[in-house]
């Protein structure tokens, strides 16, 4: 019963999206009060059903309900209640329903906190919004029902992948999900500006605390993926190039775009076309993401599901709402005129920079991961590109890109001139050299330039971050939410490149066959495997080794790598263990039984690997801490207070 | 009103990769000529799946006609052809050599010693950089290399018999006997 209540508020869902758009654009149109307040009152009405249905998904995993076929294909009677609620988007048609749930929420809330809005804007961004949770719901209900019967149920279930039975992997999806999702807002925005032919750049103060909201998650789900693939895969890499990683990458380049160039925008009123474009941009690619994993046009390791008739829907969506936007783009744009100039080495021009580079990575990355595509389409053959195309066209634009971070932050707006900071920043750019020389030389005993350069690069964002934080709070000027953001931000992107370069020019990885009482060494690290024993999980049973890491005699760590067998079958599953350091991680896993009590170990040494996620995580904190300026709470009560006395007046 | 080009370059460029996606939407993947065929096969000299300290190399293999089978273990469409290749392996008409793709030594190892050896010996290629030189889009793949170097015969997907009497037969040497 409840799993045909959830199918029906899913109907309900859709049948109120419909109502949502045609009311919501509708009523801006002709100006009725009523319609316009009837589509916010059905964006209300949708998150109810939808998370109605999200529930009854939910609860029908929780009762182990294998009468429905998605419960019965990704969960089992003995996988543990924390991974029975996150087998819930564990698959193809429950991640829609989590991607559907999301945008519902985000709609709502664009709707609660947008009351200052001007009211026919409003409702087309709320009916703009309502056609997006159309194409979702649509998807969902004609091609991949999720609460589809079993007839006869089955016994037990298949279980959850393996892979996806960790707590990162739990949290992961539904984070990313709000990221991809949440750009949906900039999108809509954009295109109520663009429909309704606005002129003034009030939209992008607007769309900025959103958009940095969505990055954020965004961020954080992308960070959350790495972290995951590293310690559960086996491989100890942070980052594959996958064709599924690309596809989160790429939304969340053209976002890191989209949130500098709003700055422009909003200060200073320039860059307004290009700005509707990136917001419109960074959507389109979290749509086209979810085509590329869903239709299996590209093969992946882990793409979700391939059935033809999902993929020629997801593309007939995507089509109609990405060219329906760059059509509205191509006939409102060019009416946008930026009357302002800026000079060369204005915030302005650095931001033009960023915005270059950032799209120059986006280009040739999305170029890369189509590749196999253009040639197969252009009857080619069929060719694939590797981590070593990805390595390259991502660090030719980075590189700059890091250089001028540092100048560009310290530039004000219009103005060219560097107003004294000049004589600094060129003394940290030395400091950051001579710090990366010695680094190099002292610490790693190597120097390699690529090295050199990323460490420079890393520590002079790094420095120029602080210096920026330094002289405001010297000078006693306010430190605003958005200032303080961008301070932790590039801080964090500072600690991320050295963890990057640091990770990939010194990291030692070795596969080693050991006996009990065994010895293997890297990097000056004794890793001795100690002791095998068996272990026992709820659902699976398990090997772990112990092995002694000790350094100059002296005993560093344990490591417990683990490989465990899933009572529900398939292939061995790698836990890997992980000595987590400030300088380095000591990583080992378990390889394979060779017999005789000899086993085969991958045991790495990974300096400052740390630092990539850490970095991560502050970016995201800037961008959070950017989200929640008081600027755009002030300025949103202001104009709340401004409506309500003009309406009480009026 | 005039829409100036720039402004509709997005939607035009847009356009074009839907109609690429419709394409790749409606092409049978197994179905693509390689553009490697007739052109010299890509050399290669990786670590040996068996034996780190052995190089196994696309040269010990010229002069004769051989096979390059592209598998991992993650792959579920290797497994389906497993026997089917054990059973070529068995008939002795051509070497066949694995290209172990994107995949972990110890469990391609027992994958092996589990399901049996079809090959002479097996690459390893854990990044996929050899992979990258053949084209290989998805495992698994199976080239068929001629005695002039040059790449004579690929199949994308599965084997099945069917597909190796037919497509692959034809271009092996008469086995001597039966001529």
């Amino acid at each position: 019963m409840i799993p045909e209540i959830g199918h029906f508020a899913l109907i309900l869902a859709l049948l109120l999206a419909i109502a949502q758009t045609l009311f919501g654009l509708g009523g801006a149109a002709r100006r009725h009060a009523g319609w316009m307040a009837a589509g916010r009152s059905a964006v209300a009405g949708q998150f109810v059903f939808t998370a109605l249905a999200f529930g009854a998904l939910t609860w029908a995993f929780v009762q182990r309900d294998f009468s429905v076929l998605y419960v019965a294909t990704n969960s089992n009677s003995e996988l543990p209640l924390l991974y029975r609620i996150a087998a819930v988007w564990g698959g193809h048609e429950g991640s829609l329903l989590l991607w559907a749930l999301a945008l519902a929420g985000w709609s709502l809330a664009v709707t609660a906190f947008s009351r200052s809005l001007e009211a026919p804007f409003r409702s087309r961004v709320i009916g703009i919004l309502g056609f997006i949770s159309i194409g979702f719901l649509l998807f969902m209900i004609a091609t991949s029902n999720p609460f589809q019967r079993l007839v006869p149920p089955a016994p037990d279930g298949n279980d959850l992948n393996p892979l996806l039975q960790d707590f990162a992997l739990a949290v992961h999806p539904p984070i990313l999900y709000l990221g991809y999702v949440g750009f949906a807002v900039a999108f809509s925005f954009a295109c109520a500006t663009l429909l309704e032919g606005r002129l003034d750049a009030g939209w992008a103060r607007w769309t900025r605390p959103w958009t940095l909201a969505a990055w954020m998650f965004l961020t954080v789900g992308i960070a959350l993926g790495s972290w995951w693939a590293y310690y559960e895969l086996g491989w100890g890499g942070w980052w594959f190039w996958d064709p599924v990683e690309n596809a989160s990458f790429m939304p969340w380049l053209a976002g890191t775009a989209l949130i500098h160039s709003l700055a422009v925008t909003e200060k200073r009123g320039l860059f307004k076309s290009w700005t509707l474009l990136l917001a419109v941009t960074a959507f389109s690619l979290s749509l086209l993401g979810t085509f590329l994993v869903r239709s299996g046009v590209l093969i992946s390791v882990h793409a979700f599901a391939t059935d033809p008739a999902r993929g020629v829907f997801v593309l007939a969506f995507l089509a109609t709402v990405v060219l329906g936007a760059l059509l509205l783009y191509a006939w409102r744009a060019p009416r946008l005129k930026s009357a302002a100039g800026f000079e060369i080495s204005s915030r302005e021009s650095f931001l033009l920079f960023n915005n270059a580079f950032l799209v120059a990575a986006l280009g040739l990355i999305l170029l890369g991961t189509l590749y196999p595509l253009f040639m197969d389409a252009l009857r080619l053959g069929k060719i694939s590109v590797g981590p070593p195309y990805f390595e390259l066209v991502f660090l030719v634009p980075m590189l700059p890109l890091l250089a001028l971070l540092g100048v560009g932050m310290h530039a004000a707006w219009k103005r060219g001139t560097l107003a004294g900071k000049r004589r600094r920043l060129v003394l940290l750019a030395l400091s950051a050299l001579a710090a990366a020389l010695v680094a190099g030389a002292a610490v790693y005993g190597e120097l390699r330039p690529l090295t050199t350069i990323g460490f420079m690069l890393a520590l002079w964002v790094i420095g120029s971050a602080i210096l920026e934080l330094v002289q405001r709070l010297r000078g006693r000027q306010a430190l605003s939410g958005a200032v303080l953001g961008m301070v932790i931000a590039h801080f964090g992107l500072g600690l991320a490149a050295l963890g990057i370069t640091g990770v990939q020019s010194f990291r030692i990885e070795k596969d080693v066959a050991l006996g009990v009482g065994e010895t293997a060494t890297i990097a000056g690290y004794d890793f001795r495997l100690a002791a095998l024993r068996d272990v026992r999980g709820p659902n699976f049973v398990g090997v772990e080794a112990d092995v002694l890491v000790a350094k100059d005699g002296r005993a560093v760590t344990t490591l417990r790598p683990q490989k465990r067998l899933y009572h529900s079958g398939g292939n061995p599953m790698t836990e890997a263990g992980i000595e987590v350091g400030a300088a380095r991680d000591l990583f080992a896993a378990l390889g394979e039984d060779l017999g005789q009590g000899r086993w085969s170990l991958r045991i790495q040494y990974k300096p400052l690997i740390r630092y990539i996620w850490l970095g991560a995580l502050l970016i995201a904190l800037g961008g959070g801490v950017a989200a929640f300026d008081r600027r755009y709470r002030r300025a949103a009560e202001a104009r709340e207070s401004a409506a309500a006395t003009a309406g009480a007046s009026g | 009103m005039k829409v100036p080009l720039r402004f509709l370059l997005p939607a035009i460029a847009f356009t074009a990769l839907v109609v690429v996606f419709v394409v790749g939407l409606r092409q049978d993947p197994g179905r693509i000529q390689s553009p490697l065929i007739g052109k010299p096969a890509p050399a290669f000299a990786n670590e040996s799946l068996a034996d780190p300290a052995w190089r196994v190399a696309s040269a010990d293999f010229a002069g004769r006609p051989w096979l390059l089978n592209v598998w991992a273990t993650w792959c579920a469409g290797c497994r389906e052809e497993h026997e089917l290749l054990l059973a070529i392996a068995r008939e002795n008409r051509v070497p066949m050599v694995g290209l172990n793709w994107r995949d972990d030594r110890s469990l391609a190892l027992r994958w092996l010693e589990q399901l049996g050896n079809p090959y002479l010996a097996v690459a390893f290629d854990p990044e996929g950089r050899t992979a990258i030189d053949w084209g290989v889009y998805g495992a698994p793949e199976t080239f068929l290399i001629g005695t002039d170097g040059s790449v004579r015969q690929k199949h994308i997907g599965p084997m099945t018999r069917d597909i190796w009497e037919r497509e692959f037969v034809p271009l092996l040497p008469v086995p001597a006997g039966e001529g």
